[in-house]
């Protein structure tokens, strides 16, 4: 019945949000986020994530570490504006390797970096597919309630 | 007359304020646009916003490296300013124009500086907030900001707004006594012949009688009639 995977859905958004919450990927601000959203404009969240924070262009030389110190300045602000919180705390790593001008660290906290925000977006991608499939369920339902 | 119109006002304003008020929100980071956009609206506020300092000096009709405008000494908007503003929240940190250098050029201006001031930072630098503070901020929010921060920008706009209409009030009240000084010299103390003590041709009985009519209706606090008849072309004395 496509009650059942109305509920299962939700179920299984819970817990994924619990995972992620636990593991300090997202923070409080995610759910503030989500409180935002509502009918008129359900797609807040992921617009949030898609359009602004895909941004980031490292250079990899670390040739210039003053305009990569505004460009992690930029993406620290972004991640902690939707609650992501491990990426944030890798920026802030990877900011202070880059004040002083540490080659070494600015690399591992590139390549953390990447890890994480590779994780978190597929967690949310994840998440963004459940919704969707939860919504068109939760439509389907109500002209079988006739029956 | 005048204060029974404020009150009006006050209660028009408290019972269904916020969708009167318009922010002007200014940060270069499309995400902080985004959501800024989105809490300012939860909170039933009309909205505007902007990437850069610049941008938003343009909306608000003042460019870059004009001079204060010095016909505005009331604070009153801009020839240029299609939209009333009635509150800025600006980011801190952004490239070219910072939002302490917009803030300082917003209240340099005669015709801007009335409009508040609030300054957003992802970071907590003490000397940062007390310079826009000083600067006349009225608020520094920390990023991210949340929904209970924008409950405290009602107040700000509500006073500025009451103050303009004050303003806008007293100006009217201003030019209405000016014109009546005018256009009633019997109310000088002067040399002046008494046109009430001489024997009158009938249009100045007429105007007479109307300049009484108008003073009562003032004194009783009662709104004069705004057509005031033209007094140039009729006689007053024979």
């Amino acid at each position: 019945m496509l009650g059942w995977g109305v509920d299962r859905l939700r179920a299984d958004m819970s817990r994924l949000l619990a995972i992620l919450f636990h593991q300090g990927v997202l923070d409080e601000q995610f759910l503030q986020l989500q409180q935002l959203q509502d009918e008129s404009s359900p797609n807040f969240v992921s617009e949030c994530k898609t359009d602004g924070y895909c941004d980031c262009r490292l250079d990899r030389e670390f040739s210039d570490y003053k305009k990569m110190g505004i460009h992690l300045n930029q993406f620290m602000g972004s991640s902690s504006s939707i609650g992501a919180n491990r990426v944030r705390n890798v920026c802030v790593a990877f900011r202070a390797a880059s004040e002083q001008n540490n080659r070494a660290g600015c690399l591992r906290a590139l390549e953390l970096l990447e890890h994480e925000y590779c994780y978190l977006k597929n967690k949310l991608h994840e998440l963004f597919q459940m919704e969707q499939q939860r919504v068109l369920a939760a439509g389907a339902r109500y002209p079988l309630q006739q029956h | 007359m005048v204060i029974l119109d404020l009150e009006l006002d006050a209660m028009a304003i408290t019972g269904d304020s916020r969708s009167q008020f318009h922010v002007l929100a200014v940060d270069d980071s499309l995400i902080d646009r985004k959501l800024i956009e989105r809490l300012l609206k939860t909170s039933s506020y009309q909205v505007t916003t902007v990437d850069s300092g610049s941008k938003a000096l343009k909306f608000l009709g003042l460019q870059e490296d004009e001079q204060s405008n010095p016909d505005t000494p009331f604070g009153s908007p801009n020839n240029h300013q299609e939209v009333e503003v009635n509150l800025i929240i600006t980011d801190y940190c952004m490239p070219g124009m910072t939002g302490y250098d917009l803030l300082k050029k917003v209240k340099e201006s005669s015709s801007l500086r009335n409009i508040p001031v609030v300054i957003m930072s992802s970071e907590n630098v003490p000397s940062r907030i007390t310079r826009c503070l000083e600067e006349g901020a009225e608020e520094f929010f920390l990023k991210p900001v949340r929904l209970s921060d924008l409950n405290r920008l009602k107040p700000h706009m509500m006073k500025t707004k009451i103050k303009n209409q004050k303003q806008e009030e007293q100006e009217l009240e201003i030019s209405e006594i000016q014109s009546d000084e005018q256009q009633q010299p019997v109310q000088l103390p002067s040399s002046q012949p008494q046109p009430e003590s001489q024997p009158q041709p009938q249009p100045p009985a007429l105007l007479l009688q109307h300049n009484n009519n108008k003073r009562k209706a003032l004194e009783e606090g009662l709104s004069p009639d705004r057509t005031r008849p033209r007094y140039n072309g009729i006689p007053t004395m024979v």
